[in-house]
């Protein structure tokens, strides 16, 4: 079993996806508590790998490397580094938390829902955990259909225009990268002699600078900005977040957004040391333009799912930031503002989810003085705006503090204006938060609300508790991350000066 | 006067079509007998012997035989190309015995000239001469002349039957035009031997002009843009069926002729006809592509998509070498499951009973698909599986064929025609989704009526399934199997 652990983890959704399909249509609560239980068994077995992670070693760990097609090099090779862990963990705590928020909102097909969602868990998982280049592209392609579903059958009005849309933006991103993936493996294969994706020797291997690897860096940044969505990739996603359903926005946000920051990460900079290193300028500049457009237009949206999705451009600007920044402070924030705003964008698409479940609209202008009929609503509606908005004592705090921190050290210049982005983050957030909340009861609709019942309580409730640990104790987090961080750099640093050299001496020789 | 000496007979050789041929006879002699209202047992004849077929052709799995003077070859590839014919004609049979019931157009010809035409697709597999690829493509083609017009009485299905076969001997005579001037430059119609002429003086101009009246008569077979005008109408015209063995049988036949024409008659021209090839198959790609988008009906959709599928296979040729000829192979393997698939879930999803209109093809239109979802959920998860396969989403079968074929191309070094190749796959994801857009997406127009498939009918579909998510997730011996029958042409 612990040979095996992080298959078991992967498969798990999969495995009960597939046992579900035994059960009949008609059974809804079966197929709810069922897709429940497997969710939060899932969860339950990853924090097995939060305990058993060792995190002074910078490795690969819970490794499990088998042969798939041995002749075309390619290899079940699936592990866990400081990066993915806590993705990992991340994606097993949202999936049980998106299933339990759709108990009701989902009445149609409940079948079809909970099976796609758990297809679509196995998906991400095996994202973050593939180490060979065809087994990510397997899943990074094969979690497209189930979100297009998501989108497309338990969405609002315009589904079908966003759910082909989100196909499309992201398909055309990650052919290119498919291209990429086989000129890399063509370029490594004659250049040492070994044909291989795995992405442990290609990661090794020191790729001549020039303009094959700056095209490849290209097309795996392009996929990845798409995903991010990075500034000026980013019209999919308004489109996505607003007709998505609240669980299918609450993965969105949480999780696939992290694929793309991921994939820069672990492949961009590892693989293309010399080009990222180029390139950065460009990437910070775009990511800058993120922050502060992203907070610009979530301050003027009428509409609350609007909001919550542009303030997710702004906020992945700064996690792009970080990553960019190729130091250590900067990229352990970048890491850790991943896990918080997919726990604060988690949270504020549910409590967006769980007023529109009673109201049925989103307008901020339909609200208004909710305090006094639905406090404890509030309340924790309160905690999780502030919690997305940087407040120290939460955790928004802690990553963005580090990503400006590695900001100030890389570029001061840009880092001043990044730093106004969590200014706007406060217009927003707090304006929105004073229109829906505060002041009189203006709409009779609003006075019959209900408050949180005991099923939205006990979704919300493991949101705050990691929302409030991570920004009092967040040393457990940033230090597991911090051995694998390091190492990235050494490596990055490393291989680029290798191909300095490399290039030093060709051009010596006549 | 020397008598002229006949070729000395080699049974073996020709096994697996002889079984068909047998099998075509017996079941012409069966329609005679009682009984004669139903046609059922004439099928399940004809399934017998596809069936005894694939399994010759698996048992000689790894022996090679030639016959008749090197004009027929049955080795590996012939045999791995034998093995995808039966699958596809299996599978045909399979869909056409519930088709054609329901179609009130059960006949024992039909069943018959599914076995000629595969007898003629098995003939070009194994032919190691140009008469024998002009004997099989004949076979092949004269018999889906026929079939596309089954039905009688309806208008385009006697339009397809024409236009098939006036563009088909149009493309016959270029062939032969092209035989008759290779064999006056290289004194043989032999592939071995032509080769060797074409080592010889690469160059010579007839050599050249009958290569290229070949290639439009391969080009229109395989329907390549620009000979690919005939494919959007017969595949709308003829019975769905037959659409099928078209889309798989047939063509997969002209690609096993034309690799091996290519790869071992015209070795020393490699460069030349790489340099041609490049340009049709990112003409094909795109064009099939782009003007896909814009079919509602989904048998004309499928035949641009059909193009642009030989635009892609079309890449490993240009490729080229072991890698680049066995990623062929492998796709074609899984485009059979796919397409067939595909067809398979048209014939069953089209309209029966009630008051049938006089041009009425029952639901081929993809409005007719809304909420199929709901009337017949397992139906439309099929047809989701193979759509997607046919838009290249792991891990199905047709993301691994255009991995290993792209994979190929990027290796020799075609890295603007592997660029060309995936942009085009993502233009293709939108008319395959906007197909699972009408099932799962859009609530059904007035009643529609759900359907349940025939016992055949549903064993053909988990067939294509099984092949499609087994070829996806384990392709790895599929490969090796690909690699093993291409190794032949390569020596």
């Amino acid at each position: 079993m612990t040979g095996h652990l992080l298959s078991v983890v992967v498969f798990l959704p999969l495995a009960g996806a597939v046992l579900l399909l035994a059960v009949p249509r008609w059974a809804e609560g079966v197929l709810r508590g069922g897709a429940l239980a497997v969710a939060v068994l899932a969860f339950v077995v990853s924090l097995a790998l939060w305990t058993g992670f060792d995190a002074r070693q910078a490795d690969y760990q819970f490794v499990e490397d088998m042969r798939w097609m041995p002749s075309l090099g390619v290899g079940y090779h699936l592990g866990l580094d400081g990066i993915s862990l806590l993705l990992v963990l991340l994606t097993t705590l949202l999936s049980p938390i998106a299933l339990g928020s759709a108990w009701r909102a989902i009445e149609d097909r409940t079948k079809e829902f909970v099976i796609t969602m758990l297809v679509l868990e196995t998906g991400m998982l095996g994202v973050f955990v593939s180490l060979d280049l065809f087994l990510f592209y397997v899943f990074w392609e094969g979690m497209l259909i189930p979100m297009y579903f998501v989108i497309g059958v338990w969405g609002g009005e315009n589904r079908i225009y966003a759910a082909i849309k989100f196909v499309l933006y992201t398909m055309a991103g990650s052919v290119l990268m498919l291209v990429a993936i086989l000129a890399l493996y063509a370029q490594h294969g004659a250049a040492t002699g070994a044909y291989t994706f795995d992405l442990p020797t290609l990661e090794r291997w020191v790729m001549p600078r020039g303009l094959a690897q700056n095209l490849m860096f290209a097309a795996f940044a392009l996929a990845f900005a798409i995903k991010v969505p990075l500034f000026p990739f980013h019209t999919w996603l308004p489109d996505a977040h607003v007709e998505a359903p609240t669980a299918g926005s609450i993965i969105l946000a949480g999780v696939l957004l992290k694929m793309g920051t991921y994939g820069f990460l672990r492949f961009c900079l590892p693989l293309f040391p010399d080009a990222s290193m180029r390139y950065a300028p460009v990437i910070f500049a775009l990511a800058v333009v993120g922050v502060i457009y992203g907070a610009w237009v979530s301050t003027v949206q009428p509409d609350l799912k609007k909001l919550v999705a542009y303030s997710s451009v702004s906020h992945l600007g700064f996690v792009m930031l970080g990553i960019f920044t190729l130091n250590v402070q900067g990229m352990v924030g970048g890491v850790i503002q991943m896990i918080n705003h997919g726990l604060s964008t988690g949270a504020l698409f549910l409590m967006v989810g769980m007023i529109y479940e009673r109201r049925h609209t989103r307008l901020i202008a339909d609200f208004g003085g909710l305090w006094t009929v639905i406090p404890a609503f509030s309340a924790v509606f309160m905690v999780v705006v502030l919690s997305s908005l940087g407040l120290p004592g939460l955790n928004g705090f802690v990553g963005e503090f580090l990503v400006l921190l590695g900001t100030f050290r890389a570029h001061p210049v840009l880092a001043t204006f990044a730093t106004t982005g969590i200014i706007f983050a406060a217009v927003y957030l707090l304006w929105m938060y004073q229109r829906v909340i505060f002041g009189e009861v203006t709409s009779e609709a609003n006075r019959r609300l209900r408050d949180l019942s005991p099923r939205e309580w006990a979704v919300v409730v493991p949101l705050l508790v990691f929302i409030v640990l991570i920004g009092v104790a967040p040393s457990p987090f940033t230090g597991r991350t911090e051995a694998s961080v390091k190492a990235l750099i050494a490596r990055v640093e490393s291989k680029a000066g290798a191909s300095a050299a490399a290039a030093a001496t060709a051009q010596a020789r006549p | 006067m020397t008598p002229i000496p006949a070729p000395p007979i080699a049974w073996n050789a020709l096994l697996p079509i002889l079984v068909l041929a047998g099998t075509a006879m017996l079941v012409l002699l069966a329609d005679l007998l009682p009984p004669r209202e139903s046609k059922q047992h004439l099928g399940a004849l004809a399934l017998a012997g596809i069936i005894a077929a694939l399994v010759i052709a698996l048992v000689r799995w790894g022996t090679d035989v030639c016959g008749f003077r090197d004009m027929v070859r049955l080795d590996g590839y012939a045999l791995f190309f034998d093995i995808v014919i039966a699958y596809a004609a299996a599978l045909v049979v399979l869909l056409s015995m519930d088709y054609l019931r329901r179609r009130g157009a059960e006949s024992g010809e039909y069943y018959a000239l599914v076995l000629f035409a595969a007898c003629g697709m098995m003939l070009l597999a194994s032919a190691g001469d140009l008469i024998i690829v002009f004997l099989g493509i004949e076979l092949m083609s004269l018999s889906l002349y026929v079939l596309a017009g089954l039905f009688k009485s309806r208008r385009q299905s006697s339009e397809a039957s024409m236009k098939y076969f006036l563009l088909g001997v149009f493309a016959s005579a270029f062939l032969l035009y092209g035989i008759a001037l290779l064999f006056g430059a290289a004194g043989s119609t032999n592939f071995e031997r032509v080769a060797a002429a074409a080592a010889r003086n690469p160059h010579d101009t007839l050599l050249l002009i009958g290569v290229a009246l070949l290639l439009v008569g391969f080009g229109f077979k395989i329907s390549s843009v620009p000979f690919h005008m005939w494919a959007p109408d017969v595949y709308e015209g003829a019975p769905t069926s037959v659409t099928a063995l078209i889309a798989t049988g047939s063509k997969a036949a002209a690609f096993a002729a034309l690799i091996r024409f290519l790869t071992t008659a015209l070795r020393p021209l490699q460069p030349d006809w790489t340099a041609l090839l490049w340009i049709l198959a990112a003409l094909s790609m795109t064009v099939g592509n782009v003007v896909a988008i814009a079919q509602t009906n989904l048998k004309r959709m499928l035949a641009y998509s059909s193009i642009a599928h030989v635009g892609y296979m079309l890449v490993g040729l240009v490729a080229g070498g072991p890698q680049g000829t066995s990623a062929i192979l492998f796709y074609l393997f899984a485009y059979v499951f796919t397409t067939a698939g595909t067809f398979g879930v048209l014939t069953l999803c089209e309209r029966t009973g009630g008051t049938p209109e006089p041009d009425g093809d029952g639901a081929v239109d993809v409005r007719e698909y809304a909420g199929l979802g709901r009337r017949s959920p397992a139906l439309a998860f099929a047809l989701t599986f193979f759509l997607l396969s046919l838009v290249g989403i792991p891990p199905l079968a047709g993301f691994f064929g255009k991995f290993y074929l792209f994979g190929a191309a990027v290796r020799a070094g075609y890295v603007w025609l592997a660029v060309i190749a995936v942009l085009n796959s993502a233009v293709a994801a939108y008319y395959y989704l906007r197909v699972v857009v009408y099932m799962y997406m859009r609530e059904p127009e007035g009643a529609a009526a759900t359907l349940a498939p025939s016992f055949a009918g549903g064993l053909a579909l988990a067939i294509a399934f099984i092949g499609i998510v087994l070829l996806g997730v384990m392709p790895a011996p599929f490969v090796e199997l690909a690699q093993v029958a291409v190794a032949p042409l390569l020596r």
